[in-house]
């Protein structure tokens, strides 16, 4: 469904429904900025990533990224908008201390990339949102506040000139869910294409939304406002959330919702006006006269297209076709770019076939990614390696490692490194499978307790549990499960 | 075409000209006679022409690479700022 | 060769090059004698805001260190300049004639300077202008008014009213300045001097001082036509940090420059010498035609037709660019700042209301109602078709001749305060040439004799087609060789 109308009743009460539209801001992984060479890299003092054209010093003129392009056709081609063969730049005009020259350079009537759409899936069914346009701006600085003893605020000029994908979707979300599927979505597109990454709280990836209600089964839009400062999917729910009930309050009282835009308060969990529309500046846009049109030529298209990776969702309908995995472990694999790639390398380091790929999904998306939430860390920097990991698998299956010990020694390994075999004998973790040993144990075990034997015998089947506890803890927790309870069933018979 | 005092107004705001009330009755009358001037503009047929936002027609240069060089040092970046607190440009404080 | 200063500062800027490299006249003199002149006559005339003195003796003597081992640079080497105000020159203030960069040290220089410093000139210092550009008498100089060197009484016209001053007065042998609606040219011809705007995107603008983005352009004053090849030899030339520079090669402008008057044709637009144009300004320029004649030029008539809605659609256009490019002047990282302890906005307000003069107020204002929500359609977009139409006319006209030839301005120079309290007036005289400017076309002022009773300087335009500065030289010279070159300025006699 393109234009998809949710099946589900949204949450906004059985008399009304949400609409929302969603803007993202997404920071551009270049080197250098814009429309100057500075250095992009986070986390410098104040002031230290400037020079005259980012500073906005009289006579400097803007030099475009040709990475900052290639990326946002890339972007565009992923998400199968129109890619614009003449797109212009155009100032937007207004005056704030974080906004060096006075305006900013965007793209307005004519901006690089039109239409589009995002996959979504929500409640198990998938659809698509669709895009009204992406186009390529320049970051403003920013301003920090309480600077000095008197109060003054400070600008740090090293974010100005960052370049931006704004990417404006049409208001085809209709509910919060639908918002944050709609956003983790798309992040994860923009990771996968390496022009994202897809951090909210350090504001590489912001969103506004615009919230409008209307009555139940109405196809008009009420009026909407612009809701901003959400930089985290909880708070994005609060956000909207709060909003609706806000609009749904006015509306109810017999008011109208008054277009505006409005800032949310993190600490009250509330948004609260920002501006309202008679307030709203005039940016008097006009075409950028120091930037020419830009052409984008086929060349350069069917070398983006070229480049382009196998983005999340088609990777996940490969992983069930071909792997015959679930749609919720093809999914949790293909979140992230990286575990979907280490995933892929694991397996052909592990074998091919349905069952080593459950094996090999199950572990990725359970112990894997445990340790992954704990340590925080990203794939790249997990010590445990693809080869290392189908090693560690091939122990299990052959018996040598069982379980708890496979878990041990994958602790090890991820956050140290090494060949799981030489963890496991360092450790003595080796599982015992020798089916003579443990007949031994068993018959010592079962020897040594004759009641217990009669009690099974003689109906107290769930005594099991104690037998196999007994022969664990002789053989230290290392005995073949399988191999323990196959032969404890055959010397109780039952 | 006659502006308005009021509209005098608005456009000093929009500009961040403070215009004293002297100024703004000299500009109000000038640029009314500016406007009215170049109101002969509509005189002119214009349908399907296009506009020549650009002068270098057809001239498309190559875009930048993308590697990143030092600018300024902060203190350099900082050499004209009218007041500084470490390596930031001292402002009033700004209201969000 | 004479080595008395005074004869030394009519040579020709060719003439002193070739006596440098014969080492019959060092730069150490010949700058000397430009800096004693400066000192003798500057307090009369007011053409530099500032003499950078230790600088310049400092590079003569680099010059002249070359010139001893035989290594000299080129054809500038050693040889003393000046420039506008507006060329951001590292260490040195620049101010755009304006309060609000006064003690303005830029950080870096402008990419002709950098040029003009690669070549070996000398810099004399910084010339006076009217603020930001905008004017057409440098009456609107913060800072202090220029005069006529013909006649004191007079403005030297402007914007560039001291470069064309300087080197009319042989204060300097060349001086550069911009043109953005005839602000080269028409100083040029008050002044009795040749100056040159060249095709927009011809010479870099980056690290000048923006007016007028789409119009502004960088061109030579000088004393003949050959002196003004020489200086856009060396700065034409594509700049990677100017986007809208041209990447088409640079011809050799002394090549063809001899080549005379037979074979070209000569374009007059009768528009042009019809109502408006003082008597005694037509008749030397229609001497000038009835020379070409003479000199076996074809002359033909074109139709410019929409000459007249120039006006309307430069001070449209102009001011709304001028508008978006003075919105950095906000005393936040550089220049003026006033009225901080009323809080921000207060300090925006008192800043610009302190450190802009009328003219650069009433064209803000102008340009940021061109620009308007509910105005841009009416104003701004419609004065860029009109653009379209009147290129169009130069289109079609170059279809029939080589050259266009006219009238620079309507009158001689006129005196200061004549005009100051009638803007519109003032803007009208700018008739003649903002049209090149408006069609992205090379323009250049040549003296064609002295007005038969104000015995003041007459300007000769010539128009080129796109990128044809050669053919424009070649028919400036032809002329320059057969009127002979004007008298010194009799008010400022070396």
């Amino acid at each position: 469904m393109t234009d998809g109308r949710s099946p589900e009743p949204a949450p906004a009460g059985a008399r009304y429904e949400v609409v929302i539209g969603l803007e993202v801001h997404a920071q551009l992984l270049t080197q250098s900025k814009i429309f100057c060479a500075c250095s992009t890299a986070f986390g410098a003092e104040p002031n230290a990533h400037t020079c005259p054209v980012c500073l906005g010093l009289p006579g400097v003129l803007p030099s475009l990224n040709r990475s900052v392009v290639a990326m946002a056709v890339r972007t565009g081609l992923a998400l199968g908008c129109e890619v614009r063969r003449k797109s212009v730049f155009a100032r937007k005009n207004y005056f704030y201390p974080d906004l060096p020259k006075g305006y900013q350079i965007s793209q307005y009537e004519l901006p690089i990339c039109e239409g589009g759409k995002v996959p979504i899936e929500v409640g198990g069914e998938e659809r698509t949102v669709r895009l009204v346009r992406i186009h390529m701006e320049e970051d403003a600085g920013k301003n920090l506040h309480g600077v000095s003893p008197d109060g003054s605020s400070g600008v740090d000029l090293n974010r100005a000139g960052v370049p931006l994908l704004e990417i404006v979707s049409e208001p085809d979300l209709f509910s919060v869910d639908e918002a944050v599927e709609y956003l983790k979505s798309l992040r994860a597109i923009l990771m996968y294409l390496g022009v994202n990454d897809g951090n909210l709280e350090e504001g590489s990836f912001r969103c506004d939304a615009n919230v409008s209600i209307r009555p139940r089964g109405a196809t008009a839009l009420g009026q909407r406002c612009e809701i901003k400062n959400m930089n985290s999917f909880r708070y994005l729910r609060q956000a909207v959330e709060f909003e609706v009930r806000r609009q749904v309050e006015v509306v109810e009282e017999g008011g109208q919702v008054r277009q505006e835009t409005r800032l949310f308060d993190p600490a009250r969990g509330e948004t609260r006006t920002m501006r309202s529309k008679e307030d709203a500046p005039d940016y008097r846009y006009f075409p950028e006269p120091d930037l020419p049109p830009l052409i984008v030529d086929d060349a350069l298209v069917e070398e983006a297209r070229r480049q382009l990776p196998e983005l999340p969702r088609a990777r996940a309908a490969r992983y069930q076709r071909e792997l015959g995995l679930s749609g919720y472990d093809a999914r949790l694999l293909t979140g992230e770019r990286a575990v979907a790639e280490f995933f892929d390398a694991a397996l052909a380091a592990y074998g091919a076939g349905p069952e080593r790929a459950k094996k090999l999904a199950n572990w990725m998306n359970g112990e894997v990614a445990k340790l992954a939430n704990e340590t925080g860390l990203s794939p790249r920097e997990w010590r445990l390696t693809p080869v290392g990991l189908a090693a560690l698998l091939v122990l299990v299956d052959s018996g040598k490692l069982g379980g708890p010990g496979a878990k041990q020694v994958l602790d090890v390994v991820f956050r140290e490194g090494g060949d799981p075999k030489a963890v496991v004998e360092a450790r003595g973790l080796a599982q015992v499978s020798d089916e003579a040993a443990i007949e031994a144990v068993v018959e010592r075990v079962l020897a040594a307790s004759q009641a217990e034997v009669e009690k099974h015998r003689s109906g107290k089947k769930d005594l099991t549990g104690f037998f196999v506890g007994k022969v664990m803890k002789e053989l230290r927790g290392k005995g073949n499960p399988a191999i323990v309870n196959a032969l404890l069933r055959k010397k109780l018979g039952g | 075409m006659s502006l308005s005092v009021e509209e005098v107004r608005r456009i000093a705001r929009l500009a961040r000209l403070e215009l004293s009330p002297e100024e703004e009755r000299l500009f109000q009358g000038q640029l009314s006679a500016i406007l009215d001037y170049v109101e002969q503009m509509k005189e002119l047929d214009v349908s399907g022409v296009e506009p020549m936002t650009h002068a270098l027609a057809g001239e498309a240069p190559p875009l930048r690479e993308d590697l990143a060089r030092p600018g300024l040092a902060p203190d350099e970046a900082l050499a004209n700022a009218p007041a500084r607190e470490g390596t930031c440009f001292k402002v009033p404080r700004i209201i969000e | 060769m004479s080595g008395s200063a005074g004869s030394l500062l009519h040579l020709s800027l060719l003439e002193l090059s070739e006596a440098l490299a014969a080492r019959h006249v060092s730069s150490h003199e010949v700058t000397e004698a430009a800096l004693s002149r400066i000192a003798e006559t500057d307090g009369r005339l007011g053409a530099f805001l500032k003499v950078t003195a230790e600088r310049a003796r400092a590079q003569a003597a680099a010059a002249d260190e070359r010139a001893a081992r035989g290594r000299r640079l080129g054809p500038l080497d050693g040889v003393p300049l000046a420039l506008k105000d507006l060329f951001l020159t590292r260490g040195i203030e620049t101010t755009a004639g304006s309060r609000i960069l006064e003690g303005f040290i830029p950080p870096y220089d402008a990419t002709v300077v950098e040029r003009l410093d690669a070549a070996g000139a000398v810099l004399l210092g910084k010339l006076n202008m009217d603020e930001f550009a905008m004017g057409s008498s440098t009456e609107n100089s913060a800072f202090k008014p220029c005069r006529n060197p013909w006649d004191l009484s007079r403005t030297p016209g402007g914007s560039s009213g001291g470069s064309a001053a300087a080197v009319a007065a042989r204060q300097a042998f060349g001086a550069f300045g911009t043109d953005t609606g005839g602000s080269i040219r028409e100083p040029a011809a008050f002044c009795g001097v040749v100056g040159l705007k060249p095709t927009y995107g011809r010479v870099s603008r980056y690290g000048v001082v923006a007016f007028a983005s789409s119009l502004d352009q960088v061109g030579p004053l000088a004393r003949t036509v050959g002196d003004a090849a020489a200086l856009l030899q060396i700065t034409a030339g594509r700049d990677d940090r100017d986007m809208t520079s041209s990447p088409r090669p640079v011809e050799d402008y002394g090549a063809a420059l001899e080549a005379g008057a037979a074979g070209l044709t000569v374009g007059v637009a009768r528009e042009w010498l019809a109502a408006g144009v003082d008597p005694g300004v037509a008749q030397r320029v229609e001497e000038a035609l009835a020379t070409y004649a003479r000199l076996g030029a074809r002359i033909v008539d074109v139709a410019l037709p929409h000459t007249r809605y120039g006006i309307a659609a430069y001070y449209l256009i102009a001011p709304a660019e001028a508008s978006s490019n003075l919105a950095r002047y906000d005393g936040v990282r550089f220049g003026l700042r006033a009225g901080a302890e009323g809080g921000l906005r207060a300090m925006y307000g008192e800043t610009r209301r302190r450190g802009f003069g009328l003219e650069p107020k009433r064209r803000i204002m102008l340009g940021t109602y061109a620009l308007s929500a509910g105005y841009y359609d009416a104003y701004y977009l419609r004065a860029q078709k009109v653009r379209t139409l009147l290129r169009r006319d130069f289109d079609r006209a170059f279809e029939r001749c080589d050259v266009i030839a006219g009238p620079v301005s309507p009158t001689v120079a006129f005196r200061l305060g004549e005009r100051v309290d009638d803007p519109l007036q003032m803007y009208l005289a700018d008739v003649f040439t903002v049209t090149c400017n408006l069609a992205a076309l090379p323009g250049l002022s040549l003296p064609c004799g002295l007005h038969p009773t104000e015995k003041l300087p007459v300007g000769l335009q010539l128009i080129g087609r796109p990128f044809d500065e050669a053919t424009l030289f070649r028919a400036a010279r032809a002329l320059e060789r057969e009127l002979g070159p004007l008298p010194a300025p009799p008010e400022i006699s070396a």
